[in-house]
């Protein structure tokens, strides 16, 4: 693993201005992903981990704004960058996947098509060379018969062959970051793993670092070397995952442990975590996690809780769990 | 403010987010002040354009501004009788009010029930009634107003069948499209597996979620209708001359507009187009409302 | 294809012989057929002639399938007024409405999408609120007031523009066209201008409802987050969302706009088929009417057959599941 920084995201601020108030959506993200490693993102719905992923590319839409913090790429700043600027960086330096391929690939236009178009957007290539590179990248992804699928519509191919192709879209410039929102969501679970090893031979091979951003602690484990907890717009939790999955010390983290099936108690109900997350409008005082936590004390309602660190593994908790038992 | 019920009423908002737009508001008011003007026209016009003793030919064609034999001042001229225009269009603007109104009336009727007993009955039956409304929707409103009127003859409720017919379809098919949706709701379906008779459900439930949506249409079709009737009569296969309205007076004022004396015909548009628009704005704002698609 | 051709035009003679009861119940059964056939003025003689020539003495089946072999061998009858066999005249006028027509949709189409592409793209800026509050009129205003003020003030006040007609054409292929010559171009501008307002108007809203919900589509940002610009994102994906609507509202509002020719062209003196069916109307000219109602019916059905060709042509999920079945 290299030490080489691709991004650094420092005290990251997204809210949105809605009629009803402003949604501070991300609030306060802080995290680095270096060359070649998978940074997992974990968090529930409306916790955050999408908008941070679209706020490193600018992709937020209207009404919401990235407030402050930075983000910096290979040292370069994002934030504030000119609109054809941020252009340059989309696709070429900094990829995106997204969850559901059919609602990502246009239905109206054949894929080879589409691949052009987001080859053609970085220049320099003529047709035959960008066609050959979008062989090139289905054929890699274990795409049969590349050439002749360059003809297809996304309605023609089957769900893992969409998102493969979507994959392959992300791929074809070569970038150094690629941001997976839970790519593998939406696909059938044998598929699934299928798209998951691919993907992380295709990050051992090339290098690419990636962002998997889920709500699903188990698939995270499998393909990211460290995991960041997202909770109400803040990472709460972050570190290696061998030491944040066997000794989280962050209530909500433990909570998520054990509401996921692999933890094989056969014919006991899952466990739940009480409550539910709060809305971002009225968040709560302190720790924004008190409220559903058996831990609260008195200071969590009042202060919010600092960034502890233990070596490499990260928290944000007044009363952290004790360190994992050896 | 206290007592008047929960603050935050489904009612109030509406009607706060309705105030919001400040164009659709001050069309509300445009015609508000419309509709009010016309029905006290009497009142408020200067002169009462039938009464053919008061007219005098030395007046006809007298740009606004102009003092005529009736000691008064003609704000907006006068036509090719003599008639002082802003009185003329005052009563004009009844008269299509009038056929806006009751056409529309009508066609929200006639659509509604069309449309909601194609969907309370489904199947074939439901299918058949609203491929007929289809088929009617795909054919252009104005030429079977056209052909009405023309087979029907020249008349007040002749026109006014003749606008019904070409506007209800519209009408229905919402009608149809909300209720259906309606009805295929859990609570509807479990109210109709109650011994509650079947005329209930409809009257209770299907018809009160499915009228928001259809009074906004038919708001628009009033402006249509008001709009279809002074084309037709325009053309001369509308109203009989004896019902002057906006667009008779349009019509009336064209043939002396190539030389020059436009405000026999510009005036009566103009009323004519603010009246259309305004109730235009209204409906887009209602409808835009209403529409859970564009909500954020 | 071939298989959905035939269903299409199957389903469009269905509706034609619907349409073809209709014209005969609303013709024959409530006027009176006579009146129809001849002249007012025409002689004792004659009309005991007219009814044994086309049975009106029958009963009404018989009489609505003589009606149909008629209508089918082209004999719609002869206008009484200009004493023409009513197929003919049609067909002199048709070419003058139909260059009307289609300069109008065309004018439509391209300033409509652009526009209201700009106004769903960019709905916040002034420009896209002017070119909203301008659609709102253009929807409102009835056309034939448009039509008015275009005289006023392009014919009588500025003098730039012929007030009607159609000014010089050119004949090719057997019939005349004022597109081909200068002063008819000059006489074509204001009426397609005229007629092309409200279907522009209904362009705008379409073209920006559809861009305004696209834009916030995932295709959108997917296409964003490859790096493609705005334009590409517009031109490519944006516009192939949005064409499929645009091109079924087309279809049903073509037929529409030959309808309100009517209009544009009895204000500005247009000699096409809408001045011809509102002189049949006011004089009562009954084959022309039922001539002309039949035409557009037609007109319509061919239409929608081509809307179904286009979406084929235009969606790639329907064009692989025909040419499969």
């Amino acid at each position: 693993m290299t030490a080489d920084v691709a991004l650094a995201v420092a005290d990251l601020r997204t809210h949105f201005f809605t009629r009803a108030g402003v949604v501070k959506a991300v609030d306060g993200v802080s995290f680095t992903l270096r060359g070649g490693e998978v940074l997992g993102l974990v968090g529930e719905s409306g916790s955050g981990k999408s908008i941070t992923g679209f706020s490193i590319l600018g992709l937020v839409d209207d009404p919401g704004r990235i407030v402050g913090g930075s983000i910096r790429y290979r040292g370069r700043e994002l934030v504030g960058l000119r609109a054809a600027e941020l252009r340059a960086v989309r696709g070429r330096e900094i990829a995106m996947v997204f969850q559901d391929p059919m609602m990502t690939l246009n239905p109206m236009l054949a894929i080879g098509r589409q691949m052009d178009l987001a080859l053609a957007a970085h220049g320099g290539r003529p047709a035959a060379a960008r066609r050959a590179r979008s062989v090139e990248i289905l054929g890699r992804l274990g795409i049969p018969e590349p050439a002749r699928r360059l003809a297809a519509y996304p309605h023609e191919l089957s769900g893992g062959m969409r998102q493969r192709v979507a994959i392959a879209c992300a791929l074809l410039n070569r970038p150094s970051v690629i941001i997976a929102d839970e790519p593998t969501t939406a696909l059938d679970v044998s598929i699934q793993a299928q798209i998951l090893r691919e993907m992380t031979d295709l990050v051992r091979d090339t290098g690419v670092a990636m962002i998997w951003i889920s709500h699903d602690l188990a698939v995270v484990s499998s393909v990211a070397q460290r995991v960041a907890v997202m909770y109400a717009g803040r990472i709460v939790e972050d570190g290696p995952v061998t030491a944040v999955l066997r000794g989280p010390r962050h209530p909500y983290t433990r909570g998520l442990l054990d509401s996921l099936p692999a933890q094989g108690r056969p014919g006991e109900p899952l466990a739940q975590i009480p409550g539910t997350t709060p809305s971002l409008l009225t968040r709560p005082a302190g720790c924004p996690f008190h409220p559903r936590c058996g831990r609260a004390t008195e200071p969590c309602r009042t202060a919010e809780p600092e960034r502890r660190a233990d070596g490499e593994h990260g928290f944000r908790c007044h009363n952290p769990l004790p360190e994992a038992a050896p | 403010m206290t007592q008047a019920g929960p603050a935050d009423s489904p009612l109030r908002r509406f009607v706060g987010e309705f105030s919001e737009n400040k164009a659709a508001l001050a069309a509300l008011v445009v015609v508000a002040a419309i509709v009010l003007t016309a029905v006290f026209a009497p009142l408020v016009a200067p002169q009462d354009p039938y009464d053919l003793a008061s007219l005098s030919l030395r007046d006809a064609r007298r740009p606004p501004g102009y003092v005529g034999s009736g000691g008064y001042t003609h704000l907006l001229g006068t036509d090719a009788q003599g008639r002082d225009l802003l009185s003329a269009m005052l009563f004009g603007l009844r008269i299509s009010l009038e056929m806006g109104l009751v056409a529309g009336g009508l066609a929200l009727c006639i659509g509604t029930a069309a449309g909601i007993t194609a969907a309370y009955l489904g199947g074939r039956l439901g299918g058949a009634l609203m491929r007929v409304v289809d088929l009617q929707l795909s054919f252009p409103a104005i030429l079977l107003a056209f052909v009405l009127s023309a087979l029907l003859g020249q008349g007040k409720l002749q026109l006014i069948a003749a606008l019904v017919v070409a506007q209800y379809a519209y009408v229905a098919r919402t009608a149809h499209g909300a209720a259906a949706a309606e009805r295929h709701k859990d609570y509807v379906a479990a109210a109709l597996s109650t011994p509650l008779r079947g005329r209930t459900v409809l009257w209770r439930h299907i018809l009160p979620n499915a009228l928001p949506p259809v009074i906004v249409v038919a708001s628009v079709q009033v402006a249509g209708a008001i709009s279809l009737e002074a084309t037709l009569s325009f053309l001369g296969v509308g109203l009989p001359p004896t019902e002057p309205s906006l667009g008779m007076l349009i019509a009336n004022g064209f043939q002396y507009m190539l030389s020059g004396r436009y405000w026999i015909s510009v005036f009566p548009g103009v009323a004519l187009v603010v009246l259309v628009t305004a109730i235009n704005v209204v409906g887009d704002q209602l409808r835009d409302q209403l529409n859970p698609r564009l909500r954020r | 294809m071939v298989e959905i051709l035939f269903q299409r035009l199957l389903q469009a003679a269905a509706v034609m012989l619907a349409m073809s009861v209709l014209v005969f119940a609303g013709v024959y059964a409530i006027g009176n057929p006579i009146d129809v056939l001849i002249g007012p003025d025409a002689t004792q003689a004659v009309r005991a002639e007219v009814i044994a020539r086309y049975g009106l003495d029958l009963p009404l089946w018989r009489q609505y399938l003589g009606f149909l072999r008629r209508f089918l061998e082209g004999d719609f009858g002869r206008s009484f007024v200009y004493d023409l066999p009513v197929l003919d005249l049609i067909l002199t006028r048709l070419p003058a409405t139909l260059e009307l027509t289609l300069t109008a949709v065309a004018v439509a189409v391209a300033a409509g999408v652009p526009l209201g592409m700009y106004a769903g793209y960019r709905p916040r800026s002034a420009a896209a609120r002017a070119v909203m509050a301008a659609s709102v009129v253009g929807v409102s205003v009835p056309t034939f007031w448009i039509g008015l003020i275009l005289i006023l003030v392009f014919a009588v006040w500025l003098g730039w523009l012929p007030a009607g007609g159609r000014g010089a054409t050119v004949a090719v292929l057997g019939t005349e066209w004022s597109l081909l010559t200068l002063d008819g171009l000059a006489h074509l501008v204001l009426p397609a201008l005229n007629l092309a307002l409200f279907k522009l108007a209904l362009m705008i809203r379409l073209a920006r409802a559809g861009t305004l919900e696209i834009m916030l589509s995932d295709t959108v940002k997917f296409a964003r987050a490859a790096g493609l610009s705005e334009w590409a994102v517009l031109r490519h994906h944006v516009l192939r969302l949005i064409a499929i609507p645009l091109v079924t509202v087309l279809g049903l509002e073509f037929a529409s706009t030959v309808a309100f020719a009517v209009v544009t062209e009895t204000i500005f003196s247009w000699p096409g088929l809408g001045k011809l069916i509102i002189d049949s109307i006011t004089s009562l000219d009954r084959p022309v009417m039922v001539a002309y109602l039949i035409l557009i019916a037609l007109l319509f059905i061919v239409i929608n057959l081509m809307v179904d060709l286009a979406y084929a042509a235009l969606d790639p999920r329907l064009r692989r599941r025909r040419s499969a079945s």
